[in-house]
């Protein structure tokens, strides 16, 4: 029914349909990449943590699905072990995932075509925005042509996490077999993993000492506060760093 | 919580809803808010505090099979881990691997 308004080689709406299902499976094949290979590790590692600490695979998988964002995830089994009430832990997830809005702000302009893309497409494509396909979308969608880039992001998303979800499953259920060394090994994964991402997606000098003052915070926290540790490590050493770097800032300015 | 369902209630609100809440502001916000505001370093700050914490107290206090090692093993580990992130084009998949070899090799030599 729209004409569209830029000169483009001539589409008929038949072939719409089609053509986002082409994207779509594209996005899913290129899927298949290093970043999603060391994603998939993080979370096998997660699947040990989470068995440790008695959540059970319906749980761990339900998790993995609805939530999927690790940081959240691992955040919510510490909170769930703890034995926190469901306000302060949906708090500490809450804080812990607030860096989502920004990353999904930024990715909207890319995937979204004026006046075409519905929302309720955007908020089911927003549920796959996480770093990994984060990164990669916005390394990579500027280069497809705009109609093909939802179903593309769509595409790789499901993908990922589809995969995701099967390994934690099967690795949830081999770790109790596998000998104390390797799932020793897999427990470490999760925490090298985040120091090295987190670090490495740190853009400001802020972020890298809310990291440090986490890093210090978190087990002196975790003696003294037992409980609501986490969200005073993230109160408490957040507004820390940001006040030191800004007076810093400012000083240099 | 001892109900079947209790679990995952939470799992639905304080994680389902907590963290898909910001992707659904993000989606209707595209834009309007700026990225490099200051309101937003300080939320980000807060955040990247909150997941270094949870990652200091796993190798602090870890449980199951790698209690068993020696703290100071989990932080050369860790150190190694890192260091090798840094020195070689901060790539996470060689930080992983050197951080993992380092904890396995030191168990097996105790």
């Amino acid at each position: 029914m729209t004409v569209p308004q830029e000169p483009q080689p001539p589409s008929p709406p038949a072939d719409a349909s089609g053509c986002g299902r082409v994207w779509f499976f594209r996005g899913a094949r290129a899927a298949i990449s290093i970043p999603a290979l060391i994603l998939t590790a993080a979370f096998v590692g997660y699947a040990g943590l989470a068995r440790e600490s008695g959540l059970s695979l319906a749980e761990t998988l339900a998790m993995t699905g609805f939530v999927w964002a690790l940081p959240s995830i691992v955040v919510l089994t510490g909170a769930m072990t703890s034995g926190m009430g469901i306000l302060p832990a949906a708090f500490a997830v809450a804080l812990a995932s607030v860096r989502l809005m920004p990353m999904t702000m930024a990715l909207m302009p890319l995937i979204k075509v004026p006046g075409k893309t519905r929302t309720w497409q955007l908020l089911v494509a927003s549920h796959f925005v996480a770093v990994t396909a984060w990164v990669y979308a916005m390394r990579n969608l500027p280069d497809l042509p705009k109609e093909g880039r939802l179903p593309f992001f769509v595409g790789f998303g499901a993908a990922v996490s589809g995969f995701v979800f099967c390994m934690t499953g099967i690795a949830y259920v081999l770790v109790d077999r596998m000998p104390p060394m390797v799932a020793g090994a897999l427990f470490l994964l999760t925490p090298v993993y985040f120091l090295c991402s987190l670090w490495g997606a740190a853009r400001l000098l802020a972020d890298k000492a809310a990291m440090i003052a986490g890093l210090v915070l978190g087990p002196v926290f975790f003696v003294l506060l037992p409980g609501l540790d986490l969200l005073w490590t993230g109160l408490a050493g957040g507004t820390l760093a940001y006040l030191a770097t800004r007076i810093w800032r400012r000083s240099r300015s | 919580m001892q109900t079947w369902w209790g679990p995952f209630a939470i799992i639905l609100i304080a994680g389902w809803i907590a963290t898909d809440v910001w992707r659904w502001i993000g989606v209707f916000a595209g834009g309007r808010l700026r990225e490099d505001g200051e309101l937003l370093i300080w939320v980000r700050c807060v955040a990247t505090a909150l997941v270094a914490g949870v990652i200091s107290k796993l190798v602090f206090f870890p449980q199951g099979a790698l209690a068993d090692t020696p703290l100071w093993l989990r932080l050369l580990a860790m150190a190694c881990g890192f260091a090798a992130f840094l020195s070689l084009r901060q790539s996470v998949i060689i930080g992983v691997l050197t951080g993992v070899s380092v904890l396995v090799a030191g168990w097996m030599a105790l």
